[in-house]
Parts: structure tokens; sequence; C-alpha cells
């Protein structure tokens, strides 16, 4: 029998903060909330992971008027920090993930990553997108090694990590498929393990598991969680669904439709592992979704208007 | 199974008609030569090696010209597709010129470079450049843009990101243009031969013409088809399968 992933790198050391399996040091860089001064509490000393500095983006429609899709919002994810962002649709929760992976400039503002401003995709951000965007001329194996082959990871390293994470996400018998042989749950996996194994600082993820049926959905929720929780990234994670957004997150941020501000926050302080069904869970979703109703109906209002108007 | 059977039935019963038509001599044998004369002037061209030589050099035309004319509407494609000035001024007029049957490019290539192989190449160049360069620029554009942005978002940039996300991400839309520019570069090619009467399929062609052999001009009539079939129907469709599988556009 092989060893189980946690054992299969001697380094990963079990710390207990968040869950018990949860270890600080990974392939690479340790989790940046290590790096604390002994006997001082870590909220003082952390730079944020990730900060956006009165973001905004407008841009021309068509018929030629300007629209401000994101107004001026600020908001800020400390190293290792679990944080969902939810809306209504359209409300440019996923552009502004775009922004942050720096595949799209912002009108104003900046995304700032350790204190350092963005000014365009990197490698530290991994962004995986609601259609995946799995490349089908490669296999499974082919797509995990990509981001590695782009940074010039040597061919032994490469092969080393790619068995790595596709054990990981459970995978490992697909090294050789291609990706569409693979049902949808499997490409949800291959994708997470794609963005892991490039080794990001933060992981940046679009409504990832929306396509899904619940069963599989809910199975990738515990995966994910336990993926968080041995690797230590941050995860900006993007939903419309409220109760993932609780059962996953540290904090859920609010946005509003159109222009997409950030309406408010809500700490998630309920313990881990969460299960979607739990009445905790339920229950904040229902403080959360009271406050995002009025947007929801913002939204379908406009576009009944525009019904209408047709 | 079944289908090769009904190939068999059909094939025979063509040639039948073919023969009893010949037999009832309702035109004369050199207008409407028999099949076994037909036969006869396939075994006779390939045994004094005329046909050999005629295929090989119109083959090697081929291979050159249309490589040419894939690299360069590969660069010229790509060209267009990515500036938007060359979309709305270049673009336009390679849509305009491939309206122009390749013959008419013959008088300005002898013009230019009398009756010589350069001249043949030209023909079969302009033939098929244009449908390849219009093939490669509409792969760029149906291309779904997911597969740019995952590329540049995994920390590929550049020529990587032309060579290993870019590239293969358009080649199922770009092979089918890659076959019509075969096909156009085929026609080009035969047509130019028949002109410039210098080897190759076309010559003879023409040289069962001027010596009213309709056999030999029915021989390599069946010659071109079963050449231009087999490139076709072979090697691009068993491409193109083999693509669509791979990507899964289609059920393997």
């Amino acid at each position: 029998m092989s060893t189980s992933p946690q054992n299969a790198y001697p380094s990963a050391v079990p710390v207990g903060r968040r869950t018990g399996v949860r270890a600080n040091v990974f392939y690479g860089k340790p989790a940046s909330s290590v790096t604390t001064f002994p006997g001082r509490p870590v909220s003082e000393v952390v730079v944020p992971k990730v900060a956006l500095d009165a973001i905004s983006l407008s841009y021309k429609t068509t018929s030629g008027e300007r629209l401000l899709a994101l107004d001026n919002i600020s908001l800020e994810v400390k190293p290792g920090e679990f944080l969902c962002i939810v809306g209504p649709s359209g409300c440019g929760k996923s552009t502004l993930l775009h922004l942050i992976a720096g595949l799209q400039p912002q009108t104003s503002g900046k995304v700032l990553v350790d204190g350092a401003p963005v000014s365009g995709p990197g490698t530290d951000r991994i962004l995986i997108f609601q259609e995946l965007g799995l490349f089908p001329w490669l296999t499974v194996g082919g797509n995990v090694e990509f981001g590695m082959k782009m940074k010039n990871v040597h061919k032994a390293e490469r092969e080393e990590k790619v068995q790595y994470y596709l054990r990981l996400v459970h995978l490992l018998k697909f090294r050789d498929s291609y990706i569409h042989q693979l049902s949808g749950g499997m490409r949800q996996r291959v994708a997470l393990a794609r963005a892991l194994a490039t080794e990001p600082d933060v992981l940046l993820m679009d409504e990832p598991f929306a396509a899904l049926d619940a069963q599989t959905r809910d199975l990738l929720h515990d995966e994910l969680e336990r993926l968080w929780a041995e690797t230590g990234r941050t995860i900006i994670f993007v939903t419309h669904n409220v109760r993932e957004a609780v059962r996953l997150g540290d904090r859920v941020a609010l946005m509003t439709f159109r222009p997409g501000r950030v309406k408010q926050e809500f700490s998630v302080n309920l313990p881990r592992p969460r299960h979607i069904e739990h009445t905790d869970v339920a229950r904040t979703a229902r403080n959360i979704l009271d406050c995002l109703r009025d947007e929801i109906n913002k939204s379908l209002e406009e576009e009944y208007a525009d019904e209408k108007a047709r | 199974m079944k289908k090769l059977a009904k190939q068999i039935i059909f094939y025979s019963a063509l040639l039948g008609v073919w023969a009893l038509l010949a037999k009832l001599r309702i035109w004369p044998p050199y207008l409407f030569p028999p099949p076994w004369g037909v036969g006869h002037a396939l075994w006779d061209g390939f045994a004094d090696h005329s046909f050999w030589i005629g295929i090989a050099v119109t083959m090697k035309r081929m291979l050159i010209g249309y490589s040419l004319s894939v690299v360069l509407g590969m660069i010229l494609g790509l060209a267009v597709s990515s500036n938007k000035f060359l979309e709305e001024t270049l673009g336009g007029l390679l849509v305009s010129l491939q309206s122009l049957p390749s013959i008419c490019w013959i008088p300005l290539a002898v013009l230019w470079f009398g009756l010589t192989e350069k001249a043949i190449l030209f023909v079969v160049l302009m033939g098929s450049l244009l449908s390849v360069t219009i093939a490669m620029e509409d792969g760029r554009k149906q291309m779904p843009k997911i597969y740019g942005m995952a590329g540049r978002n995994l920390g590929a940039s550049g020529f990587r990101l032309f060579w290993f996300v870019l590239l293969p991400a358009s080649l199922p839309f770009v092979v089918n243009g890659m076959k019509q520019g075969w096909a156009f570069a085929w026609r080009s090619l035969i047509q130019a031969e028949m002109i410039f009467l210098s080897l190759g399929l076309g010559q003879l062609l023409m040289m069962g013409r001027d010596l009213s052999d309709m056999s030999q001009v029915m021989a390599v009539m069946i010659l071109i088809v079963i050449l231009g079939y087999m490139v076709d129907g072979l090697i691009f469709r068993t491409m193109e399968r083999r693509l669509q599988e791979k990507y899964g556009l289609m059920p393997a």
C-alpha cells in the first residue's frame, strides 16, 4: 500500500491550528502564517497576502455608454485565510478574480500581493476558472505538469510532483487519460491539482463547483478543505451559493449588484470540518442571505426591465 | 463489411455499363475507349515509367508548394488574427482574392518567371496560401478564449504561449482549412501543368489529347482522382478524426 499524502513528504508537520492535519511546511516556501516572532500574536505581524486597494473597473458597452462594473472595492486577505465572495450573478465577482490574477487591468486602484502591486499574471496566484480551461490535447499528467514546465522546473522534480499532486486528489490512476474521458468531478480535481502543482501562494477559485451535482460537490468541499488545511494556501473562492460560502470560508464578503461593491463582511466562526447541511451553517447562511436578497432582487428587476424594453 | 460489399457491387456495375456501352459501339473507340483499353493504357504507362515519373514530379511540386503555403499561411493568418489593423485591411483583401480562381495567376506567373518550375510553384502557392491563411485566422478566432487565459495564468507567455497553448488549441479548427488548402493546391498544380507542359500528370493528360489517345487521357484522369483521394481521404481524414477524438469533440 502507498503511504498517505502527508507521510509522503516528511517535512509536512501537523500543527493543528484549524484542523488536526494542518501542515505549515510544504513544498518550497513555508506558509507565511508561521513567520511570526515568538510571543507575538499573528495578527500584528502579518502583511495581508492579498490586498485590494480601492479597485474600480469600468468599460464601454456596445451602445457607447460607460458602465461601472466594480466600484471602489477594498478587501484584505490574510495569509492562509479562506475568503469566500458571494453576490448575485453579474455583480463582477468573477471579474474581480481576473484582476487579482492579473489577466485584466483595473481602471483604478491597486491589487497588492505581499504588499507589492500586481502588474500581470504570475504563478504565485493561480486561478481555477469556472469552465476550468483544462487543455484537451494534454493528458491529465500533462495538464498538471504544465505550470511547472513554464516555470522551468527540472524534469525529475516535475515527475515527482505530478505524482504527488495527483495522489493528493486521488487521480493517480488517471494520469495518462485525456480530459474528455473524465467525469465532471474528476475534471474539477484535475484543475485543482494543476493549480496546486504550480505551488501558488494564493488560489483563486471562480464558482468551481457550480456545474456539479450535489453529492460530488459535497465530496469536493471536503477535499478542498483538507487540501487547504494540508497546504496552507490562501484561498479566495467566488460563489453565488451562500451555504457553500459558509461551509468553506473563514470569512464571507458580500458583493452588491451593479456597480459591484463590498456590501458587508461576515466572519464565520464555526468549527471545522463543517457540513453543508448542518443547522449552524444553515443559520449563518440565512443571515447572509437576508442581506443578499435585496441585491438579487435588484439584479432580477434589471433583467426583467431589459426584457420589457425589448 | 456491408459498406465494402455495396461499394464492390456499385463499381462492378459501373464498369459493366461502361463495357456494355463500349461494346455497342455507339461512339467510335478512339472517342469512347472500353475499360480494358484504359486498363491497357495504365499498364503501358507504368511499364514505360512515364506514369511513375509523372507522379513523382507532380508530388514533389505538390509537397514543396504546399509546405511553403502552410508555413506562410500560418504566419500570415496569425498576423492577421492578432492585429486589428491588419485584420481590417489585409484580412478583407485576402478574402476577396480568394474568389480569384488560381488559374488566373498563370499569365502573371508566366510573365514574371517564364515557363519555369518557379512559375508552377507560384501558381500552387497562390492556390492554397489564401485558404490556409483564412483557416488559421478563423481557427484563432474560433478557439475558446479560455485556453489562452489559462495558459497565461499558468505562466506561459510569448512564443511559449503560442507553441504550447494557442497552436494546439486551434489545431482542430485549422486542420479543416489545411485540408481545403491541399485540395486547392492539387487543382492549381494540375491546371498549371496542363499549360506549362513540363513533365507531371497534367502534361501526360495533354499529351493524350495531342495524340488523340483517349485511353491515356482517361487513365491519367483516374490516376489524378486516386492520388487526390488517397491524400484527402486517408491522410487528412485520419488526422482530423484522431484530433477530434483526442480533443473530445466527437465520441471516441
